[in-house]
């Protein structure tokens, strides 16, 4: 299958060579040239030899996304650093250019909800980092559960 | 009315001065800090300091009662966004949105964020008024309503020239409502003439644009 990710940094990148490695066509699309060499970390071959693709523009000019190729692409991951601009470009790639595949990043739990109930794709790092505190909490509490007499100063 | 005014730039300060002078109810929304500070005195109540794409942040700013929401901030992403959530969640009538980079014009018409106000557009269009690239210049545009107003130059090679008003006919849904001659407007009957140079205004339903421009221009 066709990936493109918008936003190369630290979740696009590495989800970038993931994809490239299970034999995916990748494509990456970064406002920022420099961020091209995140994609070569633990490769011994440049990302381009390796397979992938890589364009620099910005997410929300066409253009961009089309030279990126977002017309042949399955799916299309939106994991820029803004929020807002993974929600606009997330629909951009949905209603005009028809992707069938779409999942947008988005930090915010509540935009996140709240796009999902609209019928968007979305992971919302925040709420999961959220959850897995609580549960490793809840976790530790449970064994430490406290006494009748606990001075609360533990041993 | 109450309004809700994303962005605290010199267009959304100017624009809730405006809005308080004539009566209305208004809270401006602004995310950065030094922004902020620099118009808290100015506005006091008035403005409201977080972001304006937070959900918690537009309800905290009344939402649910307000009658529109304009958001004019530097950033088109963000202009759709919250305009998005405050028409689809909150069910806000009224909403204008802000155009920064004409060429994201087409991601708001995407996404039903209408109307639009781009002052790069509007002084294009200006300078199209003052110096006409083509001779067709839209002067009204109510996509809303599908209606336009729209001024076109009579070149010496317009097949109208010379001929009049009733002569010519044009076709439903459009109206032949003023010709500007050396300067001069007046209203045109049946039997005016066209001549070369004149500034025709016509009245039309937008899908009959191009119909009205063969009959009047040589294109």
């Amino acid at each position: 299958m066709f990936v493109l990710i918008v936003g190369c940094g630290r979740v696009g990148s590495s989800l970038a060579r993931s994809m490239l490695a299970e034999g995916h066509e990748v494509s990456c699309l970064d406002e920022d040239p420099e961020s091209h060499a995140r994609l070569e970390v633990d490769l011994d071959t440049s990302w381009e030899e390796a397979g992938g693709q890589f364009t620099v523009g910005t997410a929300l000019e066409t253009q961009a996304l089309e030279e990126a190729g977002i017309v042949q692409a399955d799916a299309f991951v939106a994991a820029t650093n803004g929020d807002n601009t993974n929600i606009v470009i997330s629909q951009i790639a949905q209603r005009r250019y028809e992707v069938e595949t779409v999942i947008a990043r988005i930090l915010d739990p509540l935009r996140a909800e709240w796009y999902r109930e609209q019928g968007l794709m979305t992971i919302c790092p925040t709420k999961v980092a959220v959850e897995m505190l609580e549960e490793k909490l809840h976790r530790v509490a449970a064994v430490n559960l406290p006494e009748a007499g606990d001075t609360g100063e533990g041993g | 009315m109450y309004v809700i005014v994303a962005g605290a730039g010199k267009v959304g300060v100017n624009l809730t001065r405006e809005l308080l002078g004539q009566g209305h109810e208004v809270t401006l929304i602004e995310n950065r800090r030094q922004r902020y500070l620099g118009v808290e005195q100015l506005l006091e109540h008035n403005i409201l300091y977080g972001d304006a794409s937070e959900l918690w942040v537009l309800e905290r700013a009344g939402i649910e009662r307000a009658d529109m929401v304009i958001a004019v901030t530097g950033d088109d992403e963000d202009n759709i966004l919250i305009c998005q959530v405050a028409k689809e969640k909150y069910g806000i009538g009224r909403i204008i949105a802000r155009v920064n980079n004409p060429s994201n014009r087409a991601h708001f018409d995407l996404l039903g964020i209408k109307p639009v106000v781009s002052a790069t557009e509007l002084i294009l269009r200006l300078l199209e008024h003052e110096v006409p690239h083509h001779n067709l210049v839209h002067l009204l545009d109510l996509e809303e309503e599908e209606i336009e107003i729209i001024e076109i130059r009579l070149g010496s090679k317009s097949p109208v020239v010379g001929r009049s008003v009733g002569e010519v006919g044009t076709p439903d849904n459009t109206l032949v409502i003023a010709i500007i001659r050396d300067g001069r407007g007046v209203v045109p009957n049946a039997s005016t003439v066209f001549e070369e140079g004149d500034d025709i205004l016509a009245v039309l339903d937008p899908q009959r644009e191009e119909e009205l421009k063969r009959i009047f221009t040589d294109a």
